[in-house]
């Protein structure tokens, strides 16, 4: 007996060293090397997607691989970002700007070989539309005719909705407004059309996760299709041989990883497994940035960081209180000293160059006007300022700019603010709930266009969250701004809203985002646009190893 | 035996209702919600969704319905991943997290075993006190800072190992498993040092020095048995531990398995998610524990009477 159980236990070592040994001798290629060899793209997507239903999903992990398995009606143009054909192949807008006619091509195919045409889209956006789903994005269609009522359940009737599939190729939009950003919207996965048989074959059309986003089971109509999910490990996309363009895409699969974990990204990049990082660590972009290193790419973003002020809280009601606040962030110390990867300072809620747009700036860094306006408004060198305290979800980033303007605060206005930190949704919950006096907040855009940042100020506006309303404000963007006769006239409103927005201070911008990865050097044609969107059935690796 | 193992099964089911009981009540006490999010979330579309997963009932009613869903075996769906229940999440994540498990087991049991037992044979001399250093540092050694020294040893200078992933090159199991086994190691080579320092003091052993066998004979044919029961004690709820622990070698490693599972539902707030992996745990601990006693007891005639005597 005891030589039986000492024996056991030496040969189970052996083994186990033998075979520890065995598995770690075989030295093989990498992940870079083979796809190189092999025309698959190995893509680090962030965190694991949700959902690959476009008409469910949020979130950009999701967005990368459904815009490698669907193509909507446009797409956008991977520099410039305009409006390029997609499954319509050419489109005409009616004088008034309200209907558009898309022409779609005749070659276009779903995933499984069948035919993909104009009624598809008639069928998709009303399931979109289904309260039941719970699609976050259904917005996204509301300058359609009726499309928000429809959402509301005010109608049933989806005949009364504004989209008409006039034959086979044609598809008639009618929108509520002339809708200058129309077309970007088409691009979004939520306008996206799903293969009504395959739905329908899993579940009803509104029912919400079913199994038809399985692998064996998805039927998309995009340059890839899906080969294998596998949660937390990896999702597979590959060439799907019915695409209409199929002859002009190069690679030949994607590998899509959810590396939550930026740190762990980054040392997959630096071992070969991974083409593309979806971030840098904040401590390793220095360190890229002295060496030189060509992998580093940094590209400002359509987003911004700032902070939402809660008006109604009663120190925080005088705009002057606000003003002073605002002016003594030093944005240009703290994009350059603490976040340190190329971020550009922000004085005001929408990117610069927002499809030509430049928001109007009567903001600086000005300690000594701050100094007065304190006084002004009853707080002369900060004295008798209530406690106040920042909120932020927890996050080392978001603590350390949280820290910073503390500090700026103290010195230049002699105030002490607490900091704040809680979990996403209790963060979530607080904010949504009013219940902070400032709070930390950031904003990337869905489409490119000013009204996507400004609209979130609307009184009843759901993202609001400050307590601030203007009805003149509200009269601009609502009213005014759809009816303006030419892009000049519509921007000079937006300008005259944003100036509203940024003298009255319920947000502090800081700064505009920016995106960082790391990019392989044998893959191309990545773009370097401001929604940081890319299109795989451009993108190739070449060969040759560097 | 079979009447002991029947007894701690039939008390496990109190505890499970414990479990579950105050997990349930926690969950659905913590602010925030599973379908809250950055963007503001229409009212239509939250008492849609709300609806969809049972949401809007009364939380006593929620609560029995899920409690009659467990007792069949069904956690229900999980609110993050539409379309994907917890039963297949668990069983998707459980298999990897087993296999890591179980090579960080061998791991620590081949390097503790060795470890405890060669400092055993010289107590007090070097040969104590290095490995027993060795092991102090292990149990210190935080797997956030292992882990990540060893990927940048062997994974990015040497490049002998890849740095991430399990079951896709090969080699990739290596350093997760000695990542998380090294800890387990280092208490496996306190514990069978303190098991061999007793049994080699017995008179038995003198017994066999006398009879002039090797020191080699000895400790693996006379000593190795009675040295190691309480290494067998600690292995079941180490076992356990490991699974439930396993987090940040997966998060570190880009490893698909339970952990992951178990920490970003908590994040999400998914509920059910939450529930499940909780009772799915809970349930693993208390099977390893009945386990390993039932092991201590086959491997030690006392305790073997006692439970005689009990029943």
């Amino acid at each position: 007996m005891k030589q039986q159980f000492s024996a056991s236990i030496f040969s189970l070592i052996s083994a186990i060293a033998l075979s520890l040994i065995l598995t770690g001798c075989g030295s093989s290629e990498s992940n870079v090397e083979s796809g190189n060899r092999t025309g698959i793209l190995h893509w680090g997507n962030g965190t694991e997607p949700q959902s690959l239903d476009p008409h469910i999903a949020t979130g950009v992990p999701e967005h990368h691989v459904i815009v490698s398995l669907m193509e909507g009606l446009v797409h956008k143009d991977r520099e410039t970002l305009a409006p390029v054909p997609g499954v319509a192949q050419s489109w005409t807008v009616s004088d008034d700007g309200r209907v558009y006619t898309f022409k779609l091509r005749d070659d276009a195919r779903w995933s499984n070989g069948d035919v993909h045409n104009a009624y598809d889209y008639v069928w998709s956006w009303s399931r979109a539309l289904q309260p039941a789903l719970g699609n976050l994005y259904a917005y996204m269609y509301f300058p359609i005719v009726n499309a928000h009522e429809f959402y509301k359940g005010e109608l049933t009737d989806f005949e009364q909705v504004g989209v008409k599939a006039l034959d086979d190729l044609t598809l008639q939009v009618t929108l509520r407004n002339p809708t200058p950003f129309f077309l970007q919207l088409l691009d979004h996965y939520s306008m996206y059309p799903v293969h009504q048989a395959t739905i329908e074959k899993f579940g009803r059309a509104d029912e919400r996760g079913t199994r038809w986003t399985y692998q064996g089971n998805y039927v998309g109509n995009g340059p890839f299709k899906l080969k294998s999910w596998e949660i937390n490990r990896a999702i597979v996309v590959e060439r799907n041989t019915y695409f209409h363009s199929n002859d002009d895409v190069k690679l030949n699969g994607i590998v899509f990883y959810p590396t939550e974990n930026s740190t762990t990204e980054e040392r997959m990049f630096r071992a070969g497994q991974l083409h593309y990082t979806n971030d840098v660590p904040i401590d390793k972009v220095q360190t890229y940035r002295d060496a030189n290193n060509p992998a580093l790419k940094v590209v400002p973003y359509l987003g911004t960081y700032f902070y939402r002020v809660n008006i109604r809280e009663p120190h925080l009601q005088d705009k002057r209180v606000r003003r002073a606040l605002a002016m003594t962030i030093d944005r240009e110390q703290l994009t350059e000293h603490v976040l340190k990867a190329g971020q550009i300072p922000a004085y005001a809620m929408t990117p610069p160059n927002t499809r030509g747009y430049y928001p109007p700036v009567n903001l600086s860094f000005d300690p000594e006007a701050a100094r007065q306006l304190m006084a002004d408004a009853g707080y002369p060198n900060g004295e008798g300022f209530p406690a106040t305290e920042i909120l932020y979800n927890t996050n080392e980033g978001h603590r350390k700019v949280a820290v910073a303007i503390q500090q700026m605060w103290r010195e230049h206005l002699n105030i002490e603010v607490k900091l704040l930190n809680q979990e996403w949704k209790v963060y979530l919950d607080s904010e949504s709930s009013g219940d902070y006096q400032i709070s930390r907040a950031g904003w990337i855009g869905d489409y490119v266009d000013p009204n996507n940042f400004l609209d979130m100020f609307l009184c009843d506006g759901g993202n609001n969250r400050t307590g601030w309303c203007n009805k003149e404000y509200d009269r601009l963007i609502l009213d005014v701004a759809p009816t303006a006769k030419t892009h000049e006239e519509r921007l000079a409103v937006f300008a005259q809203a944003e100036q509203m927005l940024m003298d009255d201070l319920p947000v502090l911008p800081i700064y505009t985002y920016t995106t960082k990865h790391l990019v392989h050097p044998s893959l191309k044609n990545i773009s370097n646009n401001i929604m940081d969107m890319q299109r795989y059935s451009e993108i190739y690796l070449e060969g040759a190893e560097d | 035996m079979f009447k002991f193992a029947l007894g701690r099964l039939l008390q496990a089911i109190p505890v499970l209702l414990v479990v579950i009981t105050m997990t349930f009540m926690l969950v659905h006490s913590a602010p925030g919600g599973p379908f809250s999010a950055d963007k503001a979330v229409p009212e239509e579309v939250l008492k849609a969704l709300e609806a969809q997963y049972n949401l809007d009932q009364p939380l006593w009613q929620q609560y029995l319905s899920y409690l009659g869903d467990v007792v069949q075996g069904d956690m229900g769906p999980s609110f993050k991943y539409p379309g994907r229940n917890v039963n297949e999440l668990i069983m998707s994540g459980l298999s990897t997290t087993a296999e890591l498990g179980f090579y960080a087991m061998l791991v620590a049991i081949f390097i503790g075993v060795i470890a405890g037992v060669t400092a055993s044979m010289r107590p007090n001399t070097m040969q104590d006190y290095v490995p027993m250093t060795a092991a102090m540092i292990g149990i210190c050694m935080p797997s956030f800072l292992l882990g990540p020294l060893l990927v940048l040893v062997f994974g990015i200078h040497l490049e002998w190992l890849p740095v991430s992933g399990w079951n896709e090159i090969p080699g990739d199991k290596i350093m997760p498993a000695i990542t998380l086994g090294t800890g387990y190691a280092a208490y496996i080579a306190r514990l069978s040092r303190g098991g061999m320092l007793e049994v080699l003091s017995q008179d038995y052993i003198r017994t066999a020095r006398a009879k002039g066998l090797s020191e080699f004979l000895i400790i693996s044919k006379h000593a190795l048995r009675g040295g190691l029961i309480p290494v067998v004690a600690f292995l079941g709820p180490a076992f356990a531990g490991l699974l439930g622990g396993s987090f940040v070698v997966e998060t570190i490693f880009q490893i698909p398995g339970l952990g992951r599972f178990y920490v970003q539902a908590a994040f999400n707030r998914d509920y059910t998610m939450i529930l499940g992996t909780t009772v799915f745990f809970a349930t693993l601990i208390i099977l390893f524990n009945l386990l390993s006693d039932m092991l201590a007891i086959w491997l030690n005639p006392k305790l073997r009477q006692q439970v005689r005597g009990d029943s």
